[in-house]
């Protein structure tokens, strides 16, 4: 694992170079950005906040051997569920109820959207990985359209955008920093997908369809009811991401909402190998890139995609180290050997 | 071979073994499940490599890196589960990466050279049949077809009687002897004593990593000394049944039919009931449909037609039976019957999650002290209850699918194969289990080894191509002489 992070480094360190930089340099302006300042550091859990969402709900259904690749369309959808709830339905609703009920219609919304592949998987079995990916375009196009047209504020002078959410509408901020309460949030629903993973009949039913279905079949474990409800549950966590994005960062819809978290939520998924707790300390890890990278922007005028292409190098390396861990490699020198005669 | 030793993780499975072979024998290689036969054979073959040892192939020492190796040097090997594409005929399978000079196949040619090979050996295939086709027994004869056509001057034969029928162990053993005599080296797998002093010249008993005993067949005295070299102690190869009154039905099926996973007709028209206190019998080589109407008993597959009654109530595709009541030891230990990256706990409530959970929640500690009683009352071997299952041995793992169905105490027990691979040691221990659970269960085994059957049934139908040829007593013995044919398909006339 170690040597994996490590030969990732030096992968990057070749890509730093081949864009004209020194390695050396472009890390510590890296490490700088992410963690110079406790402001950094609350900058790289900001950015955590949504890959926490995201990796959680793949981990989810990877745990029963689906793959929701849909994160990013089910993020833009639970946005747009939330704002909905911000613009139109905060007015009648007591401000004490606002946010609750943002959080329900993120996660509904996600889990909605998410139930259509999930449905489609469990009726007729048609392949999730590429019906979640493709609603991804969907739904960001739905987004768009939304703040371009229909939802766009009267008074933005022209920007695409919704109108500025009341501000009972936002998610609580810490310290003065953009830290928001989307961080208890997501940390409370990894602690309690680790205690379901680990603890309840659920788990050990999701266990079972996970590593053998066949076992699953004769256990008499319903692997339709599983499907559709990991699918809305997987859907859910990721609408709660954009729930948290628009409430807690931007309090309205606008660009920028959709900047690939979803996509990223994979990697963490799969670099945690799954466990939720480590989806904490993984989604921590990858987020200090994007901060990391977005400085190098700043400061050494490299494109900050420098940072994404850092992160796929290394999940390509911890797969592949996950592989050959699995095998010892011993250099072999051939010799001749005679034939029987 | 000298000093042959091979670790895994936790076992020693070869332990300082030395063998020698003589060219133009036949050589069995002997001893309970987890002797390291197959390691070593493994190693051979140019499989596995030795920890420690040396192969030496006529005086001069040799080491492998892959089985091509070998394959280079004359040693080949024959491994129980067969490494045959299915939809590739029968010539393609045996020239398969053979190095050719040219790109394009020369079909005509190489079904002209694997044809004069089979005549040559008596092997009769037809070169162009698909393997999907061939029985298991035509399988094995392209297994062995492959190995000669590489010019192997060693075959090594991993457990290779147990998917046959009887005339077919027979046929098998003839060209085993055959080929030795013609001059190549035979080396074969097996726990089976009969077979031992019917084929083999030769004798090496393994048990527990390290040889035991090595003789020359003519010199043996008896089976039981064989067996009691094998097993280390004094082993009765025979069960005694109590008689038990048959009760009430525990299932009964009418006419049913049904389909098998390529959409042919698996099993058709299949009546027959079993009572409570019986062990009832369906006897058949594998593939004939057992399997399939097994899983559709078990609510797996759908029926075409036909009506299964259960516990008196007729069973709905669409209703799941109730795990608690009906006790399934499946045939794919590793593929159905347990989980093998799980832990043994998990493994062992796999038929009865529920009850270990209180309102969802998971009861460690109940879940623990059950499998702690189980693995000891049925004496597996396990390295601890949070150990994964396949850390265990073929036995092993049997016998905790075993603990797991009859713990249950149900009341229809479906064992299919239950002994396969197993031991002699292991064997007897199903059995007793089986022929106590008799005594408050129906129970249908579906087996293969017509031994297990007749030792243990009360009523024994046999199954060919998916219809039931006749269900009879145990106690009518003519009947009992035509069921080695019946399972070739051949039914008797007979009068009643």
């Amino acid at each position: 694992m170690v040597v994996s992070v490590l030969l990732a480094l030096l992968m990057g360190a070749l890509v730093f170079l081949a864009a004209g930089a020194n390695p050396f340099k472009a890390y510590a302006v890296m490490g700088l950005g992410a963690f110079g300042s406790l402001y950094d550091v609350s900058e790289v859990l900001v950015k955590a906040i949504p890959l926490i969402f995201c990796g959680l709900s793949v981990a989810l259904s990877a745990k029963i051997l689906l793959w929701n690749i849909g994160g990013e369309g089910q993020l833009a959808v639970g946005g747009i569920g939330a704002a909905a709830v911000a613009l139109f339905l905060s007015p009648h609703l007591p401000p004490a109820l606002t946010l609750p009920v943002m959080i329900l219609a993120g996660f509904l919304a996600g889990g909605l959207w998410a139930s259509i592949p999930g449905v489609l998987k469990a009726k007729m079995g048609v392949n999730e990985i590429l019906t979640s990916l493709l609603l991804n375009y969907v739904a960001i196009f739905w987004l768009e359209h939304l703040y371009f047209g229909p939802w766009r504020d009267p008074m933005g002078m022209g920007f695409p955008g919704t109108a500025i959410f009341p501000e009972s509408a936002w998610l609580p901020r810490f310290f003065q920093t953009r830290v928001h309460l989307g961080l208890i949030l997501c940390v409370l629903l990894a602690l309690v997908l680790q205690w379901v993973f680990s603890r309840t009949q659920w788990g050990y039913e999701m266990r079972v369809i996970g590593e053998n279905p066949k076992a699953a079949r004769l256990a008499r474990i319903n692997l339709t009811r599983y499907t559709l409800a990991v699918m809305f549950v997987s859907g859910g966590l990721a609408g709660l991401a954009g729930m948290a994005e628009t409430s807690g960062i931007h309090y309205r819809l606008q660009q920028g909402l959709v900047v690939g978290y979803g996509y990223i939520g994979i990697i963490v998924a799969w670099l945690s190998r799954l466990h939720p707790i480590g989806v904490l300390f993984v989604a921590f890890f990858l987020a200090s890139f994007l901060v990391g990278g977005d400085q190098l922007q700043a400061v050494m005028h490299l494109p900050s995609s420098v940072g994404l292409v850092l992160e796929g190098t290394l999940l390509f390396f911890i797969l592949g180290s996950d592989f050959l861990s699995k095998y010892r490699l011993r250099v072999i020198f051939k010799c001749q050997a005679p034939h029987l005669k | 071979m000298k000093g042959i030793t091979k670790r895994f993780p936790g076992v020693l499975a070869n332990d300082r073994i030395d063998l020698e072979i003589q060219p133009g024998k036949v050589h069995a290689l002997l001893g309970e499940n987890g002797a390291g036969k197959t390691t070593l054979m493994n190693i051979l073959s140019g499989r596995y490599r030795p920890d420690d040892g040396e192969i030496l192939v006529d005086h001069q020492r040799v080491r492998f890196h892959s089985p091509k190796d070998a394959l280079q040097v004359g040693i080949g090997m024959v491994h129980q589960h067969f490494m045959l594409i299915p939809n590739q005929t029968v010539a393609e399978n045996i020239t398969l990466g053979m190095e050719s000079p040219r790109f394009i196949l020369r079909r005509e040619k190489i079904e002209q050279d694997v044809e004069r090979l089979s005549k040559a050996h008596g092997l009769s295939i037809d070169p162009r049949a698909y393997i999907y086709d061939l029985s298991l027994g035509q399988q094995q004869r392209v297994e062995i077809l492959k190995l000669l056509y590489r010019n192997v001057e060693v075959l090594i034969l991993d457990e290779p009687t147990a998917v046959l029928t009887p005339s077919e162990i027979e046929e098998l053993s003839k060209t085993l002897k055959d080929l030795a005599r013609s001059g190549k080296t035979i080396l074969f797998i097996t726990h089976k004593l009969e077979e031992v002093m019917e084929i083999a010249d030769e004798i090496t008993i393994l048990r527990k990593g390290r040889v035991i005993a090595q003789t020359k067949t003519e010199e043996v005295e008896s089976r039981r000394e064989l067996a009691r070299l094998m097993v280390g102690r004094e082993v009765v190869l025979r069960v005694e049944k109590e008689p038990v009154i048959p009760g009430t039905t525990v299932l009964e099926l009418r006419d049913c039919s049904g389909y098998g996973d390529r959409g042919h007709q698996a099993f058709q028209h299949i009546t027959f009931a079993v009572r409570r206190g019986e062990i009832l019998s369906i006897v058949g080589v594998a593939g004939n449909g057992q399997t399939e109407l097994v899983e559709a008993i078990m609510g797996l597959r759908p029926l075409s037609s036909g009506q299964i009654i259960l516990f008196g109530k007729p069973l709905q595709e669409s209703t799941s039976l109730n795990m608690g009541e009906v006790g399934y030891i499946p045939e794919d230990r590793l593929g159905m019957g347990s989980i093998p990256s799980l832990t043994l706990v998990d493994n062992l409530i796999l038929t009865s999650y529920p009850s270990f959970h209180r309102r969802g929640v998971f009861q460690r500690e109940a879940a623990a002290r059950k499998t702690e009683a189980l693995l000891s009352r049925f004496h597996v071997v396990a390295p601890g209850i949070h150990a994964t299952a396949r850390q265990l041995s073929g036995g092993n793992l049997q016998k905790l699918i075993l603990a797991r169905e009859l713990s249950k105490n149900p009341r229809l027990l479906i064992a299919e194969q239950p002994t396969h691979g197993l031991d002699i040691g292991a064997t007897e221990e199903v059995w007793l289990e089986l022929l106590k659970q008799r005594e408050t269960a129906g129970i249908l085994l579906v087996s293969g080894d017509l031994r297990e059957v007749l030792s243990l049934s009360d009523r024994v139908g046999v199954i060919f191509r998916g219809r039931l040829m006749d269900i009879l007593s145990v106690e009518d013995e003519d009947w009992i002489s035509d069921i080695g044919p019946m399972m070739a398909g051949v039914k008797q006339e007979r009068t009643r």
